[in-house]
């Protein structure tokens, strides 16, 4: 009896131990909370809500978008952005058939080795191998971007929160500071070198606005390539790259829902088949 | 041991008379989860969730078998060799979601379980011993969960790594040497993520272990149930085949339902989108948050800020955060209420509920938010409340509550009155 009495005394002593100790500093917090004015939060905005195909439990890719956002890939971001997961062979599932892929793939070089020397080289590219990068290492891409390394738009939409509605909202959102953003945070004013976009998370971003007039790319299927539609269909393609079994993966989910609900339902039955010999209170 | 009237295991053919006694593994599962296992009739969907635990369990495995046919822990290639699971191994992408939330699955189960091993205060007499290795596998699945977060080598896995094996860092004196030992070196690399994947691969077997040891020790008071009422006849019990195994079936599917619709639609719901980037040891992320399922107890890390005396700030979370587990070991001495059903306990009920339900949902939100105001002072009031209640309030409650009267029995419990009640007999709480 005594020795249970202890190892409640004991506890109670370490109870109040953490609780004092932690309740200390809520008194330094509230002190200071009092005392010093918080840093604030540089008001940044949320992405734009933008109506994909491939959004919702049924959503399909469009195909026609994934080939426009590939061509304003290919001829804008691939300038300084490598793709490095996806490769030429994927191309297929937008559409293009194995003649079109090959084409596209030898129309790029890649790093190969010189059969006769082997020494390093540039080959023409074959389905089999992956989008090359722009840049031949880190230190080149960062010499290159004033320091600032322009990441790799595999698995962009996945790495940012909301990211495909992110992607096509910071590149249609570039523009001049607001007089009284500057007035209010006058931290906000972007340094040499630097962009203002309201989605970015600090304002400023390095990557100078890559998509800056209506016609910069051609449609093929003869869309009007606005700086708004050619973010867009670079959005979606990039959420195919991060993820091209997405709409698989939805598809897959339904038989699977609707076999489990049928299951449960007959479990469910069941289970009250078997309880109803068991007598309940009334 | 069992209860007297529990069904007896009757081999009918050759095959089974042969097995029963060379090897008598069908009445080992026919005492442990089939008819040979009486039940209290009563109890609610709360006690599904150890099934469903278990169900979770064999998830992780099967998935996480098939993973490791396909990844490389290697801090080169980590990142892609997930990547290749994704979107170049047949089925690949599905596998990882189901493991990623598979891991979220155990542990909202786990938690339900707890939760009502908490209400219902199952870790009282006989069943210390359930409790205890329900912490450990609990302990194990942190290690093991926090382990996998590191193998697919995005940037939360590696500070993640980083943040925790650092927490050793705050044992005094030999704080830093054992944090260099934990990683094979200065910071997470390959070193660390080879030893990890290896533990990783390791652990659920050992959990599995710990659980077949949970089950032994619950088949010899068998389960308790929701009045806390020990069971005192035979018409107190079910036989577990074919009454619960029929219920756990329902709870399957709708659990079942959950995880395939998580996996199948919301597959990065619960994830952290920094985790796919590549581990850069120069970028480190604006906040860094461990998975939702220890924002409670990465919040008790962070309420500490200032040093206490001679403690310093990180060395206190680091204690509490440990200590707010470890305490759990000590509840069946420290809560000596005759009564185990929280139904019956007014105060108890009221400091759960209006204590510590909340408490923890402040530490949840808290764990998962920067380290600003207002969170932090509010997962350090939530904090003090936590350990006020599992360390103060708990014990004191427990002599000073006066319970509610208990019903003579299940039975009476379920159909309202017990034939063999004994006239005049008081209803004594057990223990």
């Amino acid at each position: 009896m005594t020795k249970l009495l202890s190892v409640r005394l004991v506890a109670i002593l370490v109870g109040l131990g953490f609780a004092v100790a932690v309740l200390w500093g809520f008194l330094v917090g509230a002190y200071n909370a009092a005392t010093e004015e918080a840093p604030g939060h540089l008001p940044y905005e949320h992405p734009r809500d933008i109506d994909y195909s491939f959004n919702g439990p049924f959503g399909k890719w469009d195909q026609a978008q994934l080939q426009r956002g590939l061509k304003v890939y290919n001829e804008v971001c691939s300038a300084c952005h490598s793709l490095k997961f996806v490769a030429f062979r994927d191309l297929q599932q937008l559409g293009y058939s194995e003649g079109q892929v090959k084409a596209f793939a030898a129309s790029k070089q890649v790093p190969g080795i010189d059969p006769n020397t082997g020494e390093a080289t540039t080959r023409a590219g074959l389905p089999t191998d992956y989008f090359p990068s722009p840049y031949p290492n880190a230190v080149a891409a960062a010499a290159a971007n004033n320091n600032a390394i322009p990441p790799d738009l595999s698995l962009i939409t996945k790495a940012r929160g909301d990211g495909t509605n992110y992607v096509a909202s910071l590149l249609m959102g570039y523009q001049e500071p607001s007089a009284e953003l500057l007035e209010e945070h006058p931290e906000a004013a972007p340094a040499p070198g630097l962009h203002h976009n309201p989605y970015f998370p600090n304002l400023n971003l390095a990557m100078a606005p890559p998509l800056t007039s209506a016609g910069q790319v051609t449609y093929d299927d003869g869309t009007e390539a606005t700086v708004e539609q050619m973010s867009t269909d670079v959005a979606a393609f990039l959420t195919w790259t991060a993820e091209p079994t997405l709409v698989k993966r939805k598809q897959t989910g339904w038989p699977v829902l609707i076999f489990l609900l049928f299951a449960t339902v007959l479990a469910y039955m069941s289970k009250r088949q078997i309880w109803s010999a068991v007598k309940r209170k009334k | 041991m069992s209860f007297p009237w529990a069904r007896q295991y009757e081999p009918t053919n050759g095959l089974t008379k042969f097995l029963d006694e060379k090897l008598p593994l069908p009445r080992l599962v026919y005492n442990a989860v089939g008819a040979g296992y009486p039940v209290p009739r009563n109890l609610s969907y709360f006690w599904n969730f150890g099934v469903l635990a278990g169900f979770f369990l064999m998830v992780q495995i099967v998935t996480g078998v098939v993973l490791a046919m396909h990844y490389a822990a290697n801090a080169q290639v980590a990142f892609a060799t997930t990547e290749h699971i994704m979107r170049d191994v047949n089925w690949g992408w599905m596998m990882r979601y189901a493991h990623a939330n598979g891991a979220s699955f155990f542990f909202i189960v786990v938690y339900l379980h707890i939760f009502r091993g908490l209400f219902y205060s199952s870790y009282k007499a006989p069943r210390e011993m359930i409790w205890l290795l329900g912490v450990v596998i609990f302990l194990l699945m942190m290690a093991t969960a926090f382990m996998g977060y590191v193998l697919p080598w995005g940037q939360m896995s590696f500070w993640g790594a980083k943040v925790i094996t650092g927490l050793f860092g705050a044992i005094p004196l030999v704080g830093e040497p054992i944090q260099v030992w934990l990683l094979g070196g200065f910071a997470p690399d390959n070193a660390a993520l080879n030893r990890f994947f290896s533990l990783h691969f390791l652990l659920p077997f050992v959990i599995a272990g710990v659980v077949i040891l949970h089950i032994w020790a619950l088949h010899i008071p068998g389960s308790s149930n929701p009045t806390g009422v020990e069971v005192k006849s035979e018409s107190d019990t079910v036989p577990f085949h074919p009454y619960y195994t029929a219920k756990d079936g329902f709870g399957l599917g709708i659990a079942l339902l959950a995880y395939f619709a998580l996996v199948f639609f919301l597959p990065n719901a619960l994830g952290h989108p920094d985790n796919y980037i590549e581990a850069n040891p120069l970028s480190t992320p604006a906040h860094i948050v461990p998975e939702w399922y220890f924002w409670p107890f990465y919040a008790i890390l962070r309420a500490f800020t200032v040093d206490f005396f001679f403690i310093p700030a990180k060395l206190m979370g680091v204690l509490a955060m440990f200590s707010s587990i470890l305490l759990w070991f000590f509840l069946p001495w420290l809560d000596k209420s005759p009564v185990r059903s929280g139904h019956y306990r007014p105060l108890f009920r009221k400091f759960f509920w209006f204590g510590l339900i909340p408490t923890m949902i402040v530490l949840f939100i808290c764990g998962g938010a920067p380290a600003e105001e207002p969170y932090v002072m509010l997962s350090q009031l939530a904090t003090a409340y936590y350990f006020l209640h599992f360390l103060v309030i708990l014990p004191i409650i427990s002599s000073v509550e006066k319970p509610e009267p208990l019903p003579y029995s299940i039975t009476e419990a379920v159909l309202g009155s017990d034939k063999k009640m004994v006239k005049g007999e008081q209803t004594s709480p057990a223990v």
